[in-house]
């Protein structure tokens, strides 16, 4: 089979869940109720909304993994190639590990890893 | 009994017989029906007996029996669960936004079975085998993210909003680690197809022919994966105790289903992606010389072997589980990056090195 046969996947993904929803629509029951509408937030009625602007720690991890991401990606091909090409192919990786290294200890040291 | 050990036969007799009967699209649109069939009944499957597994597990941990009521041992006691869930009225919060809390268990489902397509299960069953198929395999796993990221923040609620945060932070990080120990191994194979790396194990597996390196990333893929999967101890995206069950606390009946049916389905999937990367995949256990042991070997065929390399993996991931103490977040970022990432990156020049040198076997 080919790539395209992928689609088919998405619609085994889409049916399994679509199916499921659908018959518990059917079967499950139905009761109308105000407090069941709520956040479910321990009993006591929430405070303020819920959908807020979040602590800009994730987003810097986010950042982060982006730049080691595409890194990552870089690496893929080498790995593959590793072997045929010889001495040259690792002479690259050590420059380039230690820029990357350089890069991980520049966010070190500036405390981008540091979580408070 | 042949087909049990070379699934083409099957395959191939299946598509010739299609073929006599009906024009070629027909048999196209037939083929891809019997997989989707096979590869959602296969889902139904592990979600059945994973979840029973999950909870027998944790229960002889901790001296208890577990489920014993429903059918012999317990052992119907996830399908009553289903049944039971299938019941349970939908909710939906009156501020949430409702099309993108529908949405999420559809994403997370949708990633989960697009992985599952590329794995090997046996010689010859496969359902697409990718050239990079390591590749494609961690970039769409790593699509599941958004659908808890959506769950979370569409549900309206500051626990779920905390949990997929923190969920969010977690996958992404750990995600560098999985894929850096495949990449690893990669350097030995020199391909990223999965069919080629099973085939280039069959006079013994890379963890026991990579030497050290091979081994160290077999552990970091092991912790990485836990970490990736949302799996105790980093489970703080529903670290029960302190956000209730974290971005699925919304979802009632068969929504909060379908994440928890995902769950155990990724963890299937990085405990194949390991048991063919790291042990071999369906290539029996062999130790050169060894006729006798060898052939005795041969004889138990490839999917037993497969499945059993898999729930070994998933043991693991279930021991640790009931080992380790949660940990908290801060910790969980430092164990990443200043820990695993820095010896990953050394692993692999070392392996490079090994390679360069033909210092493996």
């Amino acid at each position: 089979m080919d790539a395209e046969a992928l689609i088919i996947f998405f619609f085994c993904g889409v049916i399994m869940v679509g199916a499921g929803v659908l018959v518990s629509n059917l079967v499950a029951p139905r009761s109308k109720n105000d407090q069941k509408d709520e956040p479910y937030e321990c009993g006591i009625p929430t405070q303020g909304p819920s959908m807020i602007q979040f602590k800009v720690g994730y987003y810097l991890f986010a950042i982060l993994f982006l730049i080691f991401d595409v890194e990552t990606i870089f690496i893929f091909p080498w790995a593959v190639v590793m072997k045929k090409v010889g001495i040259a192919a690792f002479i690259e990786i050590v420059i380039f590990f230690v820029v990357l290294g350089l890069g991980l200890m520049y966010a070190w040291k500036k405390k981008a890893l540091k979580w408070e | 009994m042949n087909w049990l050990y070379d699934f083409t036969y099957l395959t191939q007799s299946i598509h010739e017989s299609l073929s006599r009967n009906f024009e070629q699209g027909t048999v196209v649109l037939i083929e891809m029906i019997l997989v989707g069939l096979a590869f959602m009944i296969l889902f139904a499957l592990l979600g059945l007996v994973l979840v029973y597994a999950e909870r027998k597990v944790s229960a002889f941990f901790q001296q208890r029996l577990g489920p014993m009521r429903v059918g012999k041992w317990g052992t119907a006691q996830t399908l009553a669960d289903v049944i039971k869930l299938l019941m349970k009225e939908p909710l939906i919060n009156k501020n949430a936004d409702k099309f993108l809390f529908n949405l999420a268990p559809y994403i997370i489902m949708i990633t989960a079975f697009m992985t599952m397509a590329a794995l090997p299960f046996a010689k010859g069953l496969q359902a697409l085998d990718f050239d990079i198929g390591l590749l494609y395999i961690s970039a769409v796993s790593s699509l599941g993210v958004v659908g808890i990221l959506l769950a979370g923040w569409s549900s309206d609620n500051k626990y779920s909003l905390i949990g997929a945060l923190r969920s969010g932070a977690q996958v992404i990080s750990y995600e560098l680690s999985v894929g850096l120990s495949l990449l690893t191994i990669v350097i030995l194979t020199g391909s990223l197809q999965l069919s080629v790396i099973v085939e280039s194990q069959a006079n013994g597996w890379w963890i026991f022919k990579g030497h050290i390196p091979a081994v160290i990333a077999f552990i970091i893929f092991l912790i990485a994966s836990t970490a990736e999967t949302n799996r105790g101890p980093f489970d703080l995206a529903e670290a029960e105790s302190e956000l209730t069950a974290g971005f699925h606390t919304e979802y009632s009946g068969m929504k909060f289903a379908f994440f928890f049916l995902a769950e155990f389905a990724n963890m299937f999937i990085v405990s194949a992606l390991g048991a063919t990367v790291f042990l071999g995949g369906w290539m029996p256990f062999h130790i050169g010389g060894w006729e006798v042991f060898n052939n005795i070997m041969d004889y138990i065929p490839p999917i037993f072997w497969f499945f059993g390399k898999v729930s070994f993996i998933i043991f693991l991931m279930m021991w640790f589980r009931w080992t380790f103490p949660r940990l908290r977040i801060d910790q969980l970022l430092t164990l990443e990056w200043k820990y695993l990432l820095p010896i990953n990156l050394m692993n692999i020049l070392v392996m490079a090195f090994l390679v360069l040198m033909g210092w493996y076997f």
